[in-house]
């Protein structure tokens, strides 16, 4: 990305307004549209989740990855899969070390119990010890318990949710609402700055009412053409406008046909990219053929299509305006 | 704001009072100036799934265009000379219509709609009534005694103006049809749909009409979907409370023998197999069109699904099911076998012959035909076998139970071998009878 980021100290926060937030992640390369940045203000200003939902492809983990660049924030990002536990997404106590603490204690034992001649007497020292076994030095944070720690909040990307257990989801949901986890040997841990949360979801599986409930609900629709162009224009530069508004126009077109898997935007940056390494000045059937696997990720789907290339790319010209 | 989240409930958007809240909180921040900004900003507080957002947005728009006054009254700038006349007295009604004063009335009727609680129409029949309600509560009793006195005065000018009064409370009429229309768009369409859907859930089967089919279909999905969700969820839990020993042992060896990681026992539970025989005759094809839509639409459960369908031979329909659309497939099926004689005999030995081996203790037999067999030898022999292998027969009879057994009916006969025989004509019975079959897999 030739795009530098602009991180000059800004006077007025970067979501103080929708446009603010447009324009912000303008300046880090990514295109929102007015109902993203109306989720993200929401977002900062009712402190509240965000879940993002949308088909593969389409910009769900960019925006919280361009929200962080935007803000200056760390991001902390945790992906989801099945069989995902509390150990790997909030904490783990560190064994090794707790074992060699009681071994250290062991070897202790004996000083510190001298002169203790009752039971009860060594009972008493041995309270009066601080106890150190369960405490934050053996903590070992992962992602979640990471997140809340940070100094000045961050950015935390839980990637695919819909993959993960169902137990997880319900264990997120302390989290999401109060920014607090509970550990039960040691208590209760809040975010000194409640992170912004994004949670992205590809619909594999239904998520429970609880979490969305929780959750502000943003669904990134496929683009229309105006704003896919803009968005290509953003990520791929040295892109010809004129072939932009035919390469997009195409794959508008090819979503409107019943495939496997409609091309998103990832595809057609992907696409663009390509066709400005092969140096292609326009839309031409043999460049189209060639490149058409960066677009289309089923062997049907190719099959289905390539036949029809000629009309499609007519009908594309067409809608880019022919010039 | 109160209203237009009733009005979304109505249009299936479930709101709870803890989004509601959010939704207020976010109206605070940023205003009521700013449309789209509002629009967009208690979509993402209101609307979350896909298709919500769809019927937020239908929503949206349909409530926050009433307020606009459609119908106006022609020509509606009052003509000089007769304006506001002392004689229309200070009937607010009447001073509004005469002057034409369209923003003033739309807010009246809003006013007396909430008055009149219009929110609360749910039939079709209501509506004469509830627009009659917000018309009085307009003030219409006095406004018609007004023409009546005007007319009564017999001056030509009183009269002309009664007249004029006459001919707006005729577009106030209209109006306030139109808006009691919109208001049951807005608050009572789910009210009837569920009501529909209610009443198919509960239609047989076999009398379904051609235009309910497509509501149908979706009913169906719907009710798979439930069961799919409900059961999916149980599959993997882990039995807290039994120490799996070997692998905490196993696991000690790495911390010097102390036994850090406990390992518990977990029972994998197993999913069910399910293999359906649907009769595919003219009697009871259309609820066997059902039921393999139905099963299929739970393939999320149910990790084996076979699917066979006969008349008089019996093919594998799982193909067909899965590679082509619900219309498209029931036609081939019953292109290829439908419609023939049915002959039980022979199906179950075809049946046998294909799929025989792979019955085990995990699968569930599901027939669905109504026994009735031509007089041909109904093969009890294989029927006996198949209960034999299977851990379980469900036998599912569209007929009554009076009729099992009367005419060509082999049903009291089959019915030895079943583990369940049961009479199945509904929906509402169909979704009973596969959470039961589900349910005995998974753990209590």
């Amino acid at each position: 990305m030739t795009v530098q980021l602009s991180r000059t100290p800004v006077a007025q926060p970067p979501l103080a307004s929708v446009e603010a937030i447009i324009a912000g992640l303008a300046g880090v390369g990514y295109i929102a549209s007015r109902r993203i940045a109306t989720a993200l203000f929401m977002a900062q200003h009712l402190s509240k989740p965000v879940l993002v939902e949308g088909v593969a492809g389409v910009g769900k983990t960019e925006l919280a990855i361009a929200t962080a660049t935007l803000l200056d924030l760390p991001l902390i990002r945790m992906q989801c899969y099945e069989g995902l536990d509390e150990s790997k997404a909030l904490y783990e106590w560190k064994y090794g070390k707790q074992l060699l603490y009681t071994q250290i204690l062991k070897d202790r034992m004996g000083e510190t119990l001298e002169g203790a001649h009752s039971m009860e007497a060594a009972m008493d020292r041995l309270h009066g010890m601080g106890d150190m076994f369960f405490s934050d030095q053996f903590l070992e944070p992962r992602p979640l318990l990471k997140a809340l720690r940070v100094e000045g909040g961050c950015v935390l990307l839980i990637d695919e949710i819909d993959k993960s257990d169902e137990a997880f989801e319900a264990f997120l949901l302390e989290i999401l609402s109060a920014f607090q986890v509970s550990i039960p040997e040691i208590g209760t841990i809040k975010a000194k700055t409640p992170p912004l949360v994004f949670l992205t979801s590809n619909n594999v599986r239904d998520l429970g009412d609880a979490l969305k409930r929780r959750c502000l609900h943003l669904h990134i629709p496929l683009p229309d053409a105006h704003l896919e162009e803009k968005i290509v224009a953003t990520r791929v530069p040295g892109v010809e406008a004129k072939l932009t508004r035919e390469l997009v126009a195409f794959v508008q077109s090819l979503r409107t046909i019943e495939l496997r898997k409609v091309p998103s935007i990832s595809e057609t940056v992907d696409w663009a990219r390509a066709l400005v390494l092969l140096h292609a000045e326009a839309l031409s059937t043999d460049v189209v053929r060639e490149t058409l696997n960066v677009l289309l990720k089923y062997e049907q789907d190719i099959v289905a299509i390539e036949p029809r290339l000629n009309d499609l790319l007519g009908r594309a010209s067409e809608a880019s305006g022919g010039e | 704001m109160e209203d237009f989240i009733k009005a979304l409930r109505a249009s299936e958007v479930r709101v709870s009072p803890a989004e509601a809240i959010d939704a207020h909180r976010a109206m605070m921040e940023i205003g009521y100036a700013d449309r789209t900004l509002v629009k967009d900003a208690l979509c993402i507080a209101l609307a979350k799934t896909e298709e919500e957002v769809e019927r937020f947005d239908a929503c949206f728009d349909a409530y926050f265009t009433r307020d606009a006054f459609t119908g106006a009254p022609p020509s509606s700038a009052p003509q000089p000379g007769e304006g506001r006349g002392g004689d229309v007295g200070d009937l607010p009604l009447a001073q509004m219509l005469l002057s034409g004063d369209q923003i003033s009335l739309a807010q009246a009727m809003q006013a007396a709609a909430i008055r009149a609680r219009s929110t609360d129409v749910r039939l079709n029949t209501q509506r004469n009534l509830m627009s009659r309600r917000i018309l009085d509560e307009m003030g219409l009793r006095e406004l018609e005694e007004l023409i009546q006195r005007l007319r009564e005065m017999g001056l030509p000018r009183d009269a002309a103006l009664a007249d004029r009064l006459a001919e707006r409370r005729e577009a106030l009429f209209e109006e306030s049809t139109r808006f009691v229309d919109r208001q049951m768009v807005l608050y009572a369409s789910e009210t009837g749909r569920r009501l529909r859907e209610g009443l198919l859930a509960q239609q047989k089967l076999t009398s379904v009409e051609p235009e309910e089919m497509r509501q149908m279909e979706a009913l169906v999905k719907r009710m798979a979907k439930r069961l799919a969700t409900r059961y999916a969820r149980k599959r993997h839990r882990a039995h807290k409370g039994k120490l799996d020993v070997r692998k905490t042992i196993r696991k000690s060896m790495g911390y010097g023998g102390v036994p850090f990681d406990i390992v518990w026992k977990t029972e994998t539970i197993e999913k069910p197999k399910i293999v359906a025989i649907c009769d595919v005759s003219r009697s009871v094809a259309a609820a066997a069109q059902f039921m393999l839509l139905f099963l299929f639409c739970l393939n999320e459960v149910i990790e084996k699904l076979e699917a066979f369908a006969f008349s008089d031979r019996l093919i594998r329909v799982g193909a067909i099911l899965e590679e082509e659309e619900l219309d498209a497939a029931i036609a081939s099926i019953i292109k290829k076998i439908g419609f023939r004689p049915t002959d039980y005999g022979r199906a179950l030995s075809d049946f046998s012959e294909l799929h025989r081996d792979s019955l085990d203790r995990h699968t569930t037999v599901i027939v669905l035909g109504d026994g009735r067999s031509n007089y041909a030898n109904p093969r009890l022999d294989i029927m006996r076998e198949i209960a034999h292998r299977s851990r379980a027969v469900i036998w599912l009879n569209p007929e009554p139970e009076t009729y099992w057994g009367q005419g060509d009916s082999r049903m009291d006969q089959y019915k030895r071998f079943c583990h369940v025989a049961t009479v199945c004509n509904t929906l509402n019975q169909l979704e009973r009878i596969i959470e039961n079959v589900l349910r005995t897999y998974m753990p209590r």
